[in-house]
């Protein structure tokens, strides 16, 4: 049997669109490129497994790739981890944090921030600096999420520190809140 | 090795003894600069060792602190140890450098080398949480000024497992619930404590089976909250349900089964005086009924001390320890029996 040819030239047609309307039995068969300048979803030369095969495989190449990163501390990797249930060193959560979090999350019944004792010792005033650090971003992804109500919390807390610390002097500063009031 | 005549949790002196057997609690805490326990290499382990041994030794956390190399201790005193709940199953028979100190008292241990490079605990009888919180923060502050702790302003204190992430804290309570088991409403206790975030596990915690009805239930969450409302949610709202749950259970008994509570008691007295062999397991369920009977008053001759500490020799290295001897199980078993006998007569 020979191959329909495209309405519009002499290539195989790869689509074929028949409609009945009032009766009235209306075929149309275009060729691969006819049927792209027609704007109609082509049936791929390949084979569905095929393709998911690759799609699938596209997919886990992409997690695979975000998996393979090891921690730069430790050599940990993401997927070692998922084998073992533990993390390498503390600085795991910093080169896993985008993967933990939500994990995280579901292990804390939805916490995703400590709220309790901080050490005191000397190196302490660093992790003020970095905490000051850390809730100025939250605060940013809040306001961008529009989370105005979390937002006002981080802004709480970071007036809770202390107010010559640059963070919070600079979030305390009118010029910093604009974004939230324009709600 | 040598220990105090007792454990702190053999005492019947303390808050709501008759449900709550004992208390702990325990932090979880890495050195900042050091890889956790598992991804650390055996001179790291060993170094960890040495800076906890000087930290724990001269920090002054308590009285007659000694320090027990487990890689030197041999096998039946490191179940001694587990036996009185001082160290982990874990941590008695992990192959790593990896050590315990102990208070004189038994109240305060820290184990070094356990899924975190220091997991301290302070164990009181019956309910006292309250205190032990402020304890175990006082010992932890002494520990923080002399080394830099794993900490993350987001994570709060760094754990090898996220599920110890943040506070780091567990409080746990080991319930003796035996009206509950009898009139089958434990499952009910089980399901709630599953919906309030809590784990259930059994009398020597982490994947052991409940043994004798005594059931160790502890907070699940250690990230958002601070440990002081982590601790009045626990202490104030969760565990006097399950108390007065165990305490109604009991009254019912009493009220409305008196014969079948007094049958299942007798019961229980009359095999362990006269069993000629007994396992661990079947001692404990029988003496959990005593302990049950002592509780509503109808052993008058028997005091929970009493029983409690033989819910600790039952165990097989106290029972070798007592004997001096190295038994097999079947030894095992016809020793408990003759220790019960002469006990109880």
């Amino acid at each position: 049997m020979n191959p329909l040819k495209c309405d519009y030239c002499d290539k195989p047609a790869v689509v074929h669109e028949v409609t009945v309307k009032n009766g009235q039995k209306n075929e149309v068969h275009l060729c691969e490129e006819h049927a792209q300048e027609a704007g109609v979803a082509l049936p791929s030369h390949q084979p569905l497994n095929q393709l998911l095969t690759q799609f699938v495989i596209s997919q886990t190449s992409k997690g695979k790739a975000m998996a393979k990163k090891p921690c730069p501390t430790c050599g940990m990797t993401y997927r070692r981890f998922r084998q073992t249930g533990n993390l390498g060193c503390p600085d795991c959560y910093q080169a896993f944090e985008e993967q933990l979090a939500p994990l995280i999350q579901r292990a804390q019944n939805g916490a995703d921030h400590h709220r309790g004792k901080t050490p005191r010792r000397a190196g302490a005033s660093d992790d003020r600096q970095l905490q000051i650090r850390q809730l100025v971003r939250e605060l940013d992804e809040a306001v961008a999420d529009e989370q105005y109500e979390r937002a006002a919390q981080l802004r709480d807390r970071l007036r809770g520190l202390d107010p010559q610390s640059p963070g919070s002097k600079a979030v305390a500063e009118p010029d910093n809140e604009p974004h939230l009031s324009e709600s | 090795m040598e220990f105090a005549a007792h454990c702190p949790w053999l005492s019947d002196d303390g808050p709501d003894t008759d449900v709550v057997m004992s208390c702990r609690v325990r932090l979880a805490r890495n050195l900042a600069r050091f890889p956790f326990v598992g991804r650390a290499d055996d001179a790291q382990r060993k170094e960890l060792c040495n800076i906890a041994r000087q930290v724990v030794l001269s920090g002054n956390l308590a009285d007659g602190m000694i320090w027990v190399d487990l890689n030197h201790a041999t096998a039946r005193d490191r179940q001694l140890l587990v036996e009185r709940h001082l160290i982990s199953k874990n941590l008695a028979e992990a192959d790593i450098p990896r050590a315990v100190a102990v208070s004189g008292d038994e109240t305060l241990s820290v184990m070094v080398n356990e899924e975190d490079h220091l997991r301290m605990q302070l164990l009181a009888p019956g309910l006292r949480l309250v205190e032990l919180v402020e304890r175990i923060n006082v010992v932890d502050d002494a520990i923080e000024a002399k080394v830099d702790y794993a900490f993350s302003p987001r994570w709060g204190y760094l754990t090898a497992c996220p599920t110890n992430l943040g506070t780091g804290i567990r409080l746990s309570v080991m319930m003796h619930l035996p009206a509950l088991k009898l009139t089958s409403e434990i499952d009910r206790v089980r399901r709630a404590a599953k919906d309030l975030h809590l784990a259930v596990r059994g009398y020597y915690g982490e994947g052991s089976e409940s043994a004798g009805d005594f059931y160790q239930i502890s907070n699940q969450v250690t990230l958002g909250s601070s440990e002081q409302d982590l601790l009045r949610e626990f202490d104030q709202r969760v565990l006097p349900r399950i108390i007065e749950y165990e305490q109604h259970a009991r009254r019912m008994l009493v009220d409305d089964n008196a014969t079948l509570l007094d049958d299942r008691i007798h019961r229980a007295l009359g095999t362990l005086r006269s069993a000629r062999l007994l396992g661990a397991e079947e001692a404990m369920k029988l003496l959990s009924r005593l302990r049950l009977g002592v509780h509503l008053g109808r052993l008058p001759d028997l005091n929970i001390t009493a029983i409690n500490r033989l819910l600790l020799q039952v165990q097989p290295a106290h029972l070798q320890t007592y004997v001096a001897a190295d038994l097999n199980s079947e030894q095992l078993r016809e020793a408990r029996a003759t220790l019960m006998r002469q006990t109880l007569q």
